[in-house]
């Protein structure tokens, strides 16, 4: 049991720890660059190879530091170099390995590596290969740089560079109208709440002074409670954007458009959890305002059941994926809302490994499918892909939250959290998400691999994906079974740094009947699928499609319809209003005037170039008779304006 | 009646000189007229220099003089010379002849 002693490695002994950090960070902009001079031509393969290693090292190198730092060994903290440096600002491009930051990183590079080998295997047929691979690895750069960053500056650039790159992957197939229309609703939508956290950090700046982590954080209780109320709003709203909250969620089933793999990396497993991190990051200034932490948490179980019901009725394999996104990353914002910080980052974690399999586990159902994605058009496919399906599997029972998995312990802690603060709301609101999890989890489940095999009726022919693809999903299969059972040690682990979270005495006495209640509705909501498309195809009969809730839940609660008429509409009309008003008719002719005047004098002027000595000499004699008068009339000007004067009273 | 010629007269006269060059500068086609008004502008004002000069009794306006005087020479030397060679292969030195330059 104490084989911890006998692995007590003191990982300095071997590597320079600051030498680990910068392999970590910069062996993905290293891939990435590589890739990036191939961008333009045809496949090749050695690329693939080449990044996927890379990442791979940046992998080991984080791994290196979790060791380090595990057995004991101190926060690693660099100042790389001066970045910023005007009169009191000072912002250095420094990183820091601490518990959290390791934490982030061991989870972005593990999904990362694999993402990159099952793109491999994925993106073999695409065109845009090699750029493919650049995109992705200067994400994982960007999303190191987020995480790793030892200041609020720094960790926007990685804000940014992610947000960058995922509108590039996004729209990875930009040939598409709707990529494109995607990626760029995505953008947009980050900028909106982008403007918040700047705002968030400017606060920061101008009543701390700094923008380092730990000397905000050290000043935190000299600040006006106010102000950092303030503060917590606006970084909030920063998240909200990045973590795809009401009312700024719309983008992220719509970023479902890009390819599968970065769904998997960017829309599940990393990017979209930089707003949990954050407000982990900042726990300092969140838990000094817990009115702001209630209105996170809050929102979070909105979202929660909000994405949940929607994702009950869509056909659409990934983007029933997508709101379970959404709807998970509401539970994770209830547990940093409330105070339970490394309950938070344990759900985060875990959620990376079965949500990230879950995509992967879509990806090679849509390429079996010829890129169907109607899962209404699947069914019977357990038959030609039993490995897929037996990983997707996994992935579902872990993110109902079925005990062993690993989505039990941390959805469960969520719900004793919530529980426990006497939010009852919440712990019900979470709860009934809760079954509607498993229910849409396992309507996916079934439709796709069990039942008839409609897809025939389609004239399509599935096929297995290819098996280094699957061996490059089992890591993450095995971490969704047994993330959970390392809860102790990561408990220790994280909260060398996070606030613990004491649970009250009282909550010990019902804690099996809670995990009791959870498991249930668990257990429920997937009988209810399973008996459901078992039977008869689905519970979604034609009567139950004119329904008006079933309506409401298919058309996403009107949400982007709404968008579209409140928000798009009349600014594309103002728009339409102000390039035909002020802009053709003011600023363009205004430019245009300018142009047109210089272009008549230069035309009307031309005759003077007439090479005729004579005429130039002549012109030249008049040029000195204006000279002169003009340097006699200025010589005597005070004398004139006063004649002037005299003559004109 | 004080009949001696005092700066007034000189200045007169160099100013006349000037506008009688600055005239025939604008005018005259003939390239070698040119020159002469030119040389009438240099020397009127070269009266105008001595003449000052002398007012002042400060001998730098008589070495302008001279300056002038000394760089009107080889101006006219390369000039003519210039002349010369352009009447030979044109056969002519008039003004509006000289228009190679015409954009």
């Amino acid at each position: 049991m104490n084989f911890d002693i006998n692995l007590n490695i003191n990982i300095s002994n071997f590597i320079d720890t600051s030498t680990l950090l910068y392999i970590a960070l910069f062996s993905p902009i290293v891939g990435s660059l590589i890739a990036g001079i191939y961008g333009a031509s045809p496949k090749r393969i050695g690329i693939g190879i080449i990044v996927s290693s890379l990442i791979f090292l940046s992998f080991l190198a984080s791994a290196g530091l979790f060791l380090h730092l595990y057995f004991g060994g101190s926060i690693v903290n660099v100042r790389m170099m001066d970045w910023i440096s005007a009169g009191d600002l000072s912002v250095p491009f420094g990183f820091v390995a601490d518990q959290v930051s390791v934490t982030m990183m061991l989870v972005v590079t593990l999904v990362s590596t694999i993402v990159h080998i099952y793109s491999i295997g994925y993106m073999e047929k695409d065109k845009g290969f090699n750029r493919f691979f650049s995109y992705l690895s200067a994400f994982v750069f960007s999303m190191m740089f987020l995480v790793m960053s030892d200041n609020f500056l720094g960790l926007f650039i990685g804000w940014e560079g992610v947000g960058l790159c995922s509108w590039l992957l996004i729209g990875f197939w930009y040939e598409r109208e709707s990529a494109t229309w995607a990626a760029n609703e995505a953008f947009i939508m980050n900028r909106i709440a982008d403007l918040g956290m700047l705002i968030g950090i400017f606060l920061i700046y101008w009543h701390f002074g700094t923008l380092q982590y730990d000397e905000v954080f050290a000043k935190v209780n000299s600040i006006p409670v106010d102000i950092i109320s303030m503060i917590a709003i606006f970084l909030f709203i920063g998240a909200m954007g990045k973590s795809a909250q009401f009312p700024l969620h719309t983008w992220l089933a719509d970023a479902m458009e890009g390819p599968t793999p970065v769904s998997a990396l960017i829309h599940a497993a990393t990017m979209v959890t930089a707003g949990v991190y954050l407000v982990i990051r900042a726990n300092e200034i969140f838990a000094l305002v817990p009115e702001v932490g209630y209105f996170i948490a809050s929102l979070g179980a909105f979202v929660a059941l909000f994405a949940a019901t929607m994702a009950l009725v869509n056909r659409d394999i990934k983007r029933v994926i997508a709101y379970s996104t959404l709807s998970q990353l509401g539970y994770m914002f209830v547990a940093g809302g409330l105070g339970a910080y490394w309950i938070a980052l344990f759900h985060l974690v875990t959620h990376a490994f079965f949500k990230a399999l879950l995509f992967l586990g879509a990806g090679n159902v849509m390429h079996a499918m010829e890129d169907e994605l109607n899962i209404m058009k699947m069914g019977g496919l357990r038959k030609v892909m039993l490995g897929t399906a037996l990983l997707m599997l996994i992935a579902s029972v872990a993110l109902s939250g079925i005990y062993p998995f690993a989505g039990f312990f941390s959805k469960d802690k969520i719900l004793e959290v919530a529980f426990d603060t006497h939010n009852y709301i919440l712990w019900g609101t979470l709860w009934l998400t809760a079954g509607l999890t498993a229910f849409y989890s396992f309507r996916i489940v079934m439709l796709v691999f069990f039942g008839s095999a409609r897809y025939k009726d389609f004239g399509i022919h599935p096929h297995e994906a290819h098996g280094f693809m699957l061996w490059a999903m089992t890591p993450l299969a095995v971490l969704a079974i047994v993330a959970g059972l390392f809860e102790h040690q990561f408990i220790d682990f994280v909260t060398k740094i996070l606030p613990v979270y004491n649970f009250s005495e009282g909550i010990h006495e019902i804690i099996g009947q809670l995990v009791m209640v959870t498991t249930a509705i668990a257990v429920t909501g997937i009988t209810i699928a399973v008996l459901s498309n078992m039977f008869k195809e689905g519970l979604f009969t034609n009567t139950f499609k004119s329904n008006f809730i079933y309506k409401l839940l298919d058309n996403q609660y009107y949400i982007p319809k709404i968008y579209d008429e409140v928000f798009s509409k009349p600014y594309r009309e103002l728009s339409e209003l102000f390039w035909k008003s002020v802009d053709l008719k003011i600023v363009d002719a205004t430019v245009d005037g300018i142009a047109n005047c210089i272009l008549s004098t230069g035309e009307n002027t031309r005759g003077m170039q007439s090479g005729n000595l004579s005429i130039m000499l002549r012109l030249m004699v008049i040029g000195i008779t204006v000279l002169l008068i003009s340097a006699i009339l200025y010589s005597y000007a005070d004398s004139i304006l006063t004649l002037l004067q005299g003559v004109l009273n | 009646m004080n009949l001696s010629i005092s700066l007034e007269h000189y200045l007169l006269l160099s100013s006349i000189l000037f506008f009688i060059g600055l005239y025939g500068v604008i005018v005259r086609k003939n390239l070698l007229m040119l020159f002469f008004a030119t040389e009438i502008m240099l020397n009127a004002v070269n009266i105008g220099l001595v003449a000052i000069s002398n007012y002042y009794g400060d001998l730098t306006g008589q070495m302008f003089a001279f300056f002038i005087i000394a760089i009107a020479a080889s101006e006219v030397a390369i000039g003519l010379g210039l002349l010369v060679i352009w009447f030979k292969r044109h056969n002519t030195v008039d003004l509006d002849s000289l228009q190679s330059m015409k954009g």
